[in-house]
């Protein structure tokens, strides 16, 4: 009843072709909008802070990058870890280096660190594709590892191998360091993800977007119809690692606070961002958000029923909860392939015609 | 002879043995590549399922035990006999046939005519799933693997080196036997492919589904078969992985060192997946022995990827793989 475009009349091109078209979503939009920069810093408590929503705005961000590469460009990448790593440690490298730095500018210089090596490991998409590509990105996940583990000057020679975060403020309030209030991480990090989610949103529906969705689509046609290859591989690319790169930087920064190469931004962080996309929807802005805020809570809630209600051990509810991401991340894929995303399209179209069907 | 010529011959010859346990992985990975078309990721999983079953069948260990303790507060864990290993090795043997029905009938018959990579990743979704269920059927702690096969340094080999170069090589005994099962088990899988009737139905729903479909042939009879086989293959990676450094969870890591190996040898070869695990085998131990002085060691971890991601730019289809050919 609510849901629906009767009455609300769109009078220019540019009113025609935004984001929230239904006035109902729009509205939506700019509560959650206000929720988030209003009312969560004032309940947002540690622990809900530390288990469910950093991470999840960290991890929304690192799935906003991978569903550029695979949703938008549709080219395959499970070096996504290791592409978090550089960004982290482009970002411990510059804070050392350059204390007086600005944290913010710190990280989105850092994302364009990470998307320079992803740009680098992008070239051999111009020759390979599909599951050949997949193994390329996998060089640069397990060598980018290897680097930061074993080349000292990455981590300043500190005889842990591990990279620790030095207090930075803005305006006064730490928001790296031990010192870092919950909401001032929590802060950090929604500014930086709407930030993301609008350039994202913004570059997928212009021209270079719909240039990567053509060369998802057939990438023969694509170059037949004068789209470059190169260009729109590698731009997707580097978006792809800047955005990676940013979430890495949060990640250890923000969140983490100290981090190891090979412990932090193992393999298994690649699968753990590209669930997030598949089970969030491939080539979907909303779907990034919601596989990751599907495979962060799912865990947290798994673990609070297994081991705090039923009393469990720990490491039976561990093995338990990988077998059941597993059996869901199938179930998901029998059940809705194109993920949460399309699951929710499917709704709103229900709920445009409810409650008179006809 | 130098000296380093000859330490490098001799990593170069433990390269080729650890080439042949890679291979056995990849070898799994084409049989399902072939008949299905599906990218199986689970494949170094089912190899670390298998050896788990096998343990646990070989010292009588209580499926589930620890989930059955947990929930009613019981203290199982041994049923008090051990199973000897020519039984426990066909019992091990039907779980993977059975395991493959399930996969069939509950996974792959619902996913027909999905794209690649939605097969891809819920073979990833499989992965995950085996992993946690094979912890909590038998326990997640490391566990020895001992099917009888010989063990520790090859007298022989050590004596005929020396004889002629006047140093004794160190070649595993376990890995001379790796080397040899594998050779039978190609043998035998080729034998099968192209002299038996189910072998040539596989041959044909690798080459066409529709057609194959079309003159009669099962295609779910024959993706349980071929998944079958990929567990039997998966079983005796994991037996010859599980005696060299015992059952544990980086088991299951082998398989992402089979996609190298993969690369390089094409996805559809059988002998492909030979030659490219031991290129990938000499290649990583020879790399290891020379740079080791100049980059620190560890370099294992990523050359074979590196190595792959080269050669994928001069042969994109690797070295048997079929020609890519693209129309719009």
């Amino acid at each position: 009843m609510l849901y629906r475009e009767a009455g609300d009349y769109k009078t220019s091109y540019v009113a025609d072709s935004q984001t929230f078209p239904i006035k109902f979503d729009r509205y939506g939009y700019y509560v959650l909008l206000g929720f988030a920069f209003l009312v969560m810093p004032l309940i947002i408590n540690d622990y809900w802070a530390n288990s469910i929503v950093v991470p999840f705005l960290i991890y929304a961000i690192a799935a906003l990058g991978l569903n550029i590469l695979i949703g938008y460009c549709g080219q395959l990448s499970l070096g996504t870890g290791g592409f978090m790593a550089v960004g982290a440690y482009a970002s411990y490298k510059m804070m050392t280096a350059f204390p007086e730095l600005n944290i913010i500018f710190v990280i989105v210089l850092a994302g364009v660190v990470t998307a320079g090596v992803g740009v680098l490991f992008g070239l051999p998409s111009l020759r390979i594709k599909g599951f050949y590509l997949a193994v390329a990105t996998l060089a640069a996940q397990f060598f980018l590892i290897w680097l930061f583990t074993r080349t000292a000057w990455f981590y300043n020679y500190s005889p842990t191998g591990m990279i620790s975060a030095p207090t930075r403020e803005i305006f006064g309030v730490p928001v790296t360091g031990p010192r870092a209030s919950a909401v001032s991480m929590y802060m950090i990090c929604l500014c930086f993800l709407v930030a993301c989610a609008w350039l994202a949103r913004n570059l997928t529906r212009g021209s270079i977007g719909r240039k990567w969705m053509a060369i998802r689509d057939m990438d023969i046609a694509a170059e037949i119809i004068g789209v470059n290859p190169l260009i729109a591989k590698l731009t997707a690319f580097a978006v792809s690692s800047f955005l990676v790169g940013i979430s890495g930087a949060l990640l250890f920064a923000v969140y983490l606070g100290a981090a190891e190469a090979g412990e932090a931004f193992g393999i298994d962080k690649s699968f753990l961002v590209l669930f997030m996309v598949i089970i969030g929807g491939l080539g979907s802005i909303f779907g990034a958000f919601a596989g990751a805020a599907f495979l962060i809570v799912g865990p947290v809630l798994l673990k609070l029923l297994l081991v705090n209600s039923l009393g469990w051990p720990t490491d039976l509810a561990a093995h338990l909860e990988i077998m059941i991401v597993g059996a869901l991340i199938i179930v998901f894929l029998i059940v809705e392939p194109h993920g949460i995303a399309a699951l929710w399209r499917t709704i709103k179209e229900k709920l445009r015609l409810w409650p008179f069907p006809y | 002879m130098p000296d380093t010529l000859l330490f490098a011959l001799e990593a170069a010859l433990n390269g080729l043995t650890a080439g042949v346990m890679y291979a056995l992985v990849a070898l799994g990975f084409v049989l399902i590549f072939k008949a299905s078309g599906i990218f199986n990721f689970a494949q170094g999983v089912l190899a670390l399922f298998a050896a788990l079953t096998l343990v646990g069948f070989q010292s009588g260990q209580i499926p589930f035990s620890h989930l059955i303790n947990a929930t009613l507060g019981t203290r199982l864990h041994h049923f008090g006999w051990n199973m000897p290993t020519v039984l426990a090795i066909p019992a091990t043997v039907l779980v993977m046939i059975a395991l493959a029905i399930l996969i069939e009938r509950y996974i792959l018959k619902h996913l027909i005519n999905q794209e690649p990579i939605i097969l891809f990743m819920a073979t990833i979704g499989l992965a995950y799933f085996l992993e946690g269920f094979g912890d909590i059927m038998w326990g997640a702690e490391v566990k020895a693997l001992d099917v009888g096969l010989p063990k520790g340094m090859s007298g022989a080999v050590d004596d005929a080196t020396f004889a002629w170069f006047g140093y004794g090589f160190y070649i595993d005994r376990l890995e001379i036997w790796a080397a040899g099962i594998a050779a039978v088990l190609v043998a035998v899988l080729t034998v099968f492919s192209q002299y038996t009737k189910q072998g040539r139905a596989l041959r044909a729903v690798a080459d066409d589904h529709q057609a194959a479909l079309s003159v009669g042939i099962s295609l779910r009879f024959i993706w349980v078969l071929t998944w079958s086989i990929a567990g039997i293959v998966a079983l005796v990676a994991g037996i010859m992985w599980g005696s060299k450094s015992g059952v544990q969870f980086s088991l299951s890591l082998i398989a992402l060192k089979a996609l190298p190996v993969l690369i390089l040898g094409g996805f559809t070869s059988i002998p492909g997946a030979i030659v490219g695990g031991l290129i990938i085998g000499v290649g990583e131990k020879l790399f290891d022995f020379f740079m080791n002085p100049i980059v620190g060691g560890a370099t294992e971890n990523w050359f074979a990827y590196m190595l792959a991601l080269v050669f994928l730019l001069f042969r994109p289809q690797g070295l048997f793989g079929e020609r890519i050919i693209e129309r719009v």
